[in-house]
């Protein structure tokens, strides 16, 4: 098969700023997923359900196996283990059985020689469906029919609520709730559904090995973790099962749930064949999770002179048919609801609720973007009711080192808030345009709406903050193995997933600057070769895998200095512990439940045709705590790569539904932002190193995709 | 049905289906998968090639459009292993992350600076609007193309 280019070498000097794989990517040369060729491959198609909610009566899948070409047609029947699988629950069916949850869920896969012998197949597999009555009003899910009788997420330590269709219920409660303040505001928020609409599509390939076991390449976030339910619904061991990192198009969260991998896998096994599937635009949106559209409460009380003595929030996540990664979104989303700011006495009410709406997981950001966008409107209300200006009202609330968090937990690392808000309020906005100018420069662009009349300019700031690892007593870790031969030359084997943030060349600065030598290579990851790396989410590769690769580096260079010959070791690198929240009070138990926090602030000038509500970006500066950036191009990458995602969600990105079924799952009808809609981003870079981490690097990925949204649509109020 | 066309400078022959795109011809048929499928509607750019030096999207065309025409995909804008400037400059700026719209721009913005030498910000947003990146933002896309011209 082919696999160019997936052992990657340092860029050509070491002073070099390229990435290692940015020559075979602009050569055409790198493979992803996408691109992967097997002798004697068939392809794969998956047959999905039209409706949102059914039951299924009776499937038929004669007239299809019988067609030309056509070598499998697999039902829920053929599934050979586990019949459902999850990321955190196994609530997900591997092929729907009795009932279908969701517009898209698979139903049926097909394998051919050719794809269009797989796609006519696939229309060919007769399902008999019964329409039942969708869930498709979040606030109404705790009244209808449970979607699932057995409630998976029950018994996880979570707050008993008992109503149908509860994932997971949240209460966070310090202080006195009930305190009054001179000054309250109120105000309700909605956040729509967004894709992580990544450019390369759900693929990969999966060949047999001959002696029962499979191979699997996938462009993935977590390669472990798939084998990890892949295996069982397989009714395999988890060593028969190698999963093996193929080039991937973009994630943002959007690849932490599995999609083909079961599916190819169990295609190859029937049939002996290599078989590949690739996902087209429109199964990409219904094939993964999405970000969870909320909807929230909140009332804020302030002193005369704009201290926060309350906050009030009320949060609901519709978290769609299956449970994903619901349970953490919704706790991210209420532990960090109050944004940045020392506040005393707080009550967040969350829930995630299960709906017959598309399911929903992660996405950079991760519950934090919903309640930013909610708690920092809510900033600007007060500050308006109180007559001061916004940024100083922040700056007078800002959560430093010693504050506490809604939890209870106590920052103890770093956490440089009112310098990230006074760096980003002190970035110089640009004069405004000159008129008349191109229209490519005027709300509405090429469209020609306008000469600039009823065009009002609209400055915003706001300022966010997330977690970075994983949290509430995870086990998170991640290992990395170091080779050294003879010769002097290193390889370095870990299964942290490039997925274009730029990890590979962490790992070789890391093994270069830890074993002195610029003759590192780094191998493709691979379960068969080390051990697991965890998730690219949650702003944590970085740091985990610099963490394992220095830790294996100096047990390396240790074991060499003892032995004196070649050395093979791996280590396991895990950062400090966490802890569960109390179910009952959402407070801090045995110690903290976050491991460490990052800071972004943003200012914002839009440009508003207010006649027709059409809208410009003209200019974002930013201010971001990236404790110690390794790479200032990859920092400010991740900057504007993060913001144009908040961009989307604040002006142009929904996925749309009608009784449940997704209405806009093309590039034609959900779209992304574009070169023209992106404006200059200045990036600050604010380096307050971490105590607990390697070389006090912090994740940047997700501050940014926080903080952009809710600090637009402070623009566009101003105009 | 059988077409001929030239790719890259080479002379090539391919059996297509009368309703084949030139996408799926590139890269199903003739092992150049530099060109990338995203979204088969023209909305994306990734496919992006110069069809006569005239730039389209591979989805959009039919494969038997482009018999007897000449084709340049990304593997053909490098010269004798030398990387053109477009590309040595992406690979610089780092305008490549996970890299999957890469091969669209570096085309795109190849055919732009043939076409205008030195372009302004609004010329380049202009230009490469139809193509869609996810990761970077576009703004070091612009660096890039700005330090081709400057090259």
């Amino acid at each position: 098969m082919s696999t160019a280019t997936r052992s990657l070498r340092r860029g050509r000097t070491a002073a070099s700023t390229r990435r290692a794989d940015a020559v075979p990517k602009v050569t055409g040369e790198f493979a992803y997923s996408s691109d992967l060729h097997a002798a004697g491959m068939l392809w794969g198609r998956t047959v999905r359900s039209p409706y949102a909610h059914a039951r299924i009566v009776a499937i038929d899948v004669s007239e299809a196996a019988a067609l030309p070409g056509v070598h499998a047609v697999l039902t829920y029947e053929d599934v050979p283990g586990q019949k459902t699988y999850g990321l955190e629950f196994a609530d997900q069916p591997v092929l729907a059985s009795d009932r279908v949850r969701y517009f898209g869920e698979p139903v049926a896969i097909v394998a051919a020689d050719e794809p269009e012998q797989a796609r006519r197949a696939a229309a060919a597999v007769s399902v008999e469906y019964e329409l039942l009555e969708a869930v498709t009003d979040p606030e109404r899910a705790t009244e209808m029919e449970p979607l699932h009788p057995d409630r998976p997420t029950m018994g996880h330590g979570y707050r008993d609520d008992l109503r149908p269709n509860v994932v997971r219920a949240m209460l966070i409660r310090r202080g006195d709730p009930d305190a009054p303040g001179d000054v309250t505001v109120e105000g309700v928020y909605g956040i729509g559904q967004q894709d992580q609409a990544f450019l390369g599509p759900e693929s990969g390939i999966a060949i047999p090995d001959g002696e029962g076991g499979v191979d699997i390449h996938v462009a993935t976030q977590w390669l472990h973790v798939d084998r990890d339910q892949v295996a069982p619904c397989l009714d395999l061991d988890p060593e028969q099962v190698r999963i093996h990192l193929a080039g991937v198009g973009g994630a943002f969260g959007g690849r932490e749930d599995l999609s083909m991998q079961v599916h190819a896998a169990m295609l190859a096994l029937r049939t002996g064949r290599p078989v590949k599937i690739v996902y087209d635009r429109e199964e990409s949106f219904v094939g993964h999770i999405h970000r969870h559209p909320a909807r929230i409460w909140a009332e804020h009380r302030a002193t005369r002179e704009g201290k926060l003595v309350a906050v009030r929030m009320r949060i609901l996540v519709d978290g769609g048919a299956y449970a994903s990664s619901s349970t953490a979104v919704i706790s991210n989303a209420c532990s960090f609801a109050p944004g940045p700011y020392a506040v005393d006495n707080v009550m967040i009410e969350g829930h995630a609720v299960y709906t017959n709406n598309p399911p929903c997981g992660a996405m950079r950001g991760f519950g934090a973007v919903q309640t930013c966008f909610a708690a920092e409107a809510q900033m600007d209300k007060l500050a308006a009711a109180l007559d001061i200006d916004p940024v100083e009202l922040r700056l007078l609330n800002a959560l430093e080192p010693g504050g506490t968090l809604a939890t209870g937990q106590v920052v103890t690392g770093s956490l440089p808030t009112r310098d990230v808000i006074r760096r980003a309020a002190a970035l110089p906005i640009p004069e405004p345009e000159e008129l008349p100018r191109d229209a490519i420069r005027l709300p509405g662009g090429s469209g020609n709406t306008t000469r600039g009349e009823g065009v009002r300019r609209g400055v915003g700031f706001a300022v966010g903050f997330k977690n970075i690892c994983y949290s509430e007593g995870f086990d998170d870790f991640c290992a990395a193995r170091v080779v050294l031969a003879g010769d002097g030359s290193a390889e370095v084997h870990c299964a942290a997933a490039e997925v274009g943030q730029g990890v590979s060349d962490v790992i070789l600065q890391v093994a270069r600057l830890e074993l002195g030598t610029d003759d590192v290579e780094l191998a493709s990851g691979s379960t068969a070769q080390v051990g697991s790396a965890g998730s690219a989410s949650a702003s944590r590769m970085t740091w985990m895998a610099a963490g394992a690769v220095q830790t294996a580096c100096r047990a390396a260079v240790e074991e060499r200095e003892r032995t004196g010959g070649a050395v093979d070791v791996e280590r396991s690198y895990r950062h400090p512990r966490t802890f569960p929240l109390d179910p009952e009070t959402g407070q801090i138990t045995e110690g903290q439940a976050h491991v460490a926090l990052a800071v972004a602030a943003m200012r914002v000038v839009v440009e508003v045709d207010v006649e027709l509500g059409l809208t410009r970006v003209v200019w974002i500066g930013t201010a971001q705590d990236v404790g110690k950036a390794l790479s200032r191009t990859a920092v400010e990458g991740q900057i504007e790569g993060g913001t144009a995602q908040g961009l989307g969600l604040a002006l142009m990105e929904e996925i749309q539904t009608r009784d449940g079924a997704i209405t806009n799952a093309s590039f034609t009808d959900y779209l992304i932002p574009t070169f023209l809609d992106m404006p200059p981003v200045v990036s600050e870079l604010i380096e307050d190193p971490e105590p607990d981490a390697p070389y006090g690097l912090k994740g940047v990925g997700e501050p940014p995709t926080v903080v952009s949204t809710a600090a637009i649509v402070a623009a566009l109020r101003d105009a | 049905m059988r077409i001929e066309l030239t790719i890259n400078g080479d002379r090539r022959e391919a059996d297509v289906w009368a309703g084949e795109s030139l996408l799926t011809t590139l890269r199903d048929r003739l092992e150049l998968p530099g060109s990338k499928n995203a979204c088969e509607q023209g909305e994306c750019g990734s496919c992006s090639v110069l069809l006569d030096g005239e730039l389209v999207c591979a989805c959009l065309v039919l494969a038997a459009q482009a018999h007897g025409h000449e084709v340049v995909t990304v593997e053909g804008l490098a010269d004798d292993g030398e990387l053109h400037a477009v590309q040595e400059a992406f690979a610089d700026t780092g305008a490549v992350q996970c890299g999957f719209c890469t091969p669209g721009f570096v085309v795109a913005a190849a055919g732009l600076l043939r076409r205008v030498p030195d372009p302004t910000d609004d010329e380049i947003r202009e230009a490469l609007s139809g193509n869609l990146c996810r990761c970077t933002g576009y703004q070091k896309i612009l660096d890039a193309v700005h330090l081709a011209a400057g090259r």
